[in-house]
């Protein structure tokens, strides 16, 4: 079996629990708008604020809801022991991680899509130079997407797995935070030009962790 | 034993050396007419132990996860030092912050150099947590050699993201006012020696700690042994009673 094809199916596995489950749909989404509620109110909604901070706060609550995706992600691992027929599978670890991380980007993908509308209606925002935002949100998507399922696995089977992810995954996607933050603001302030280099940024980022990852995760896998 | 106290000797009396020439030898600094440059001595020997810790972290790392060197001893050196960093990235976090509220106006600022140690900061408590987390070398071994390293790689990552972010943003630029200024021959040598003096008490740290640690392995080794031996014992009693 290809590497790809074994990826597909992971990824298809993990897919499949979400849409049965519906944990995805019915808790990550609707945090993640409470989170946008509750920033708007943290920073004063009557001001004009909200429109100048929005792709800030955008991605605030897209990092705090990976964190819940990728918890959620290794959670199913946890339960029946799963991993450990995850591990005796066959498959190959690096393209598990594929498969992991393209499950969780796909949700991230879907979360975003909801969140951005939400953003744009409740934070009056303008939007503008939508290829770069698109560009810009695939890339950081991914970077989030794979850091995250790298430190999901160094956390998996651990006491205490549910507080270290976050503590593990967030200081190391701070240049993602950053990145991602920058192109957006530059695509909505009408000035695409100065957004190409952080969409860069990510995508050497996003190329560098996917790299780790695929290295790393079989190791990992074997190790937990 | 004796040697390692000749070196704490050696140790505490070129800390002494270092804080009677930062207090009362080397010049304050003329335009400012306030001693806040002394914390120079402080600030600058945390930076390079945090830098210097984090690299042995990662060497150490990355000769556990290289099969032909593995060692749990790797591991425990990994850790010791990571501790140690830790320690002295909040110490040199905390000495910029005092030092920067009178000679920029405030505690804190987006700057490049400040901005990636905090992340640093984070990145290697995550790590420490990750260690905490497993109680035998063997059951946190390579995830802890893994973690160190992507940890150490991120690092040039957030310093070359911050710095690109400054270039873009020129109003954020904040003075710093390290080696720059011209250096009096007294304060150059001082620093020296406080360089100096914190390495070999980083060393004598790590050289603790590590210790430590191997008596703790030892500890939960015996511990383990201890018990099997006891329920063997329970046993064997158990089945003698009915005969």
């Amino acid at each position: 079996m290809s590497f790809l094809r074994e990826a597909a199916l992971v990824a298809g596995k993990d897919l499949r629990i979400e849409r049965r489950s519906r944990v995805a749909l019915q808790q990550i989404v609707p945090f993640a708008a409470i989170v946008v509620l509750l920033l708007a109110f943290a920073l004063d909604s009557d001001s004009t604020m909200l429109p100048r901070a929005a792709p800030g706060l955008f991605w605030a609550a897209i990092f705090l809801a990976t964190v819940l995706a990728v918890g959620r992600s290794f959670g199913v691992e946890e339960a029946n022991r799963a991993r450990d027929g995850l591990r005796m599978s066959g498959l190959d670890g690096g393209s598990i991680f594929v498969g992991k991380a393209v499950a969780v980007a796909v949700e991230l993908f879907l979360l975003e899509v909801v969140v951005g509308i939400a953003v744009v209606v409740l934070y009056d925002v303008t939007v503008r130079g939508v290829l770069v935002l698109v560009c810009a949100a695939f890339a950081a998507t991914i970077a989030l997407a794979a850091t995250g399922t790298v430190y999901g696995v160094l956390a998996g089977g651990l006491r205490a797995r549910e507080t270290l992810v976050p503590l593990l995954v967030l200081p190391a996607v701070m240049p993602v935070m950053l990145g991602a933050t920058r192109a957006f603001q530059a695509a909505l302030d009408n000035a695409p030009g100065d957004a190409w280099p952080w969409v860069q940024l990510l995508a050497v980022f996003a190329v560098l962790v996917c790299a780790a990852g695929v290295v790393a995760f079989g190791p990992l896998l074997e190790e937990t | 034993m004796t040697l390692k106290r000749v070196f704490l000797a050696l140790t505490l009396l070129a800390l002494g050396a270092t804080a009677v020439l930062a207090l009362w030898v080397t010049p304050p600094r003329e335009n400012e007419g306030f001693d806040a440059v002394r914390l120079l001595y402080l600030h600058v020997p945390c930076a390079w132990i945090a830098y210097l810790a984090f690299g042995i972290t990662a060497l150490a790392s990355l000769l556990y996860l290289v099969p032909r060197t593995r060692h749990p001893s790797w591991d425990l050196l990994a850790g010791a030092s990571a501790e140690v960093g830790v320690i002295f990235t909040a110490l040199m976090l905390i000495v910029g912050s005092l030092w920067g509220r009178p000679t920029w106006g405030t505690w804190w600022a987006w700057d490049a150099r400040l901005t990636t140690t905090a992340i640093m900061f984070f990145l290697y408590l995550g790590y420490l947590a990750l260690r905490r987390s497993g109680a035998t070398v063997a059951e946190r071994g390579k995830r802890c050699a893994i973690a160190g390293l992507i940890a150490f790689i991120d690092v040039p990552v957030v310093h070359f993201s911050v710095t690109w972010w400054q270039t873009l943003h020129q109003q954020g630029t904040v003075f710093n006012p390290k080696l720059d200024v011209q250096i009096d021959g007294s304060m150059a040598f001082t620093l020296v020696l406080a360089v100096a003096a914190f390495t070999m008490l980083y060393g004598y740290l790590v050289l603790e700690r590590f210790e430590l640690a191997q008596l703790e392995e030892g500890r939960e080794e015996r511990e383990l042994q201890l018990a099997i031996a006891e329920r063997v014992r329970t046993e064997r009693s158990e089945q003698v009673v009915p005969a």
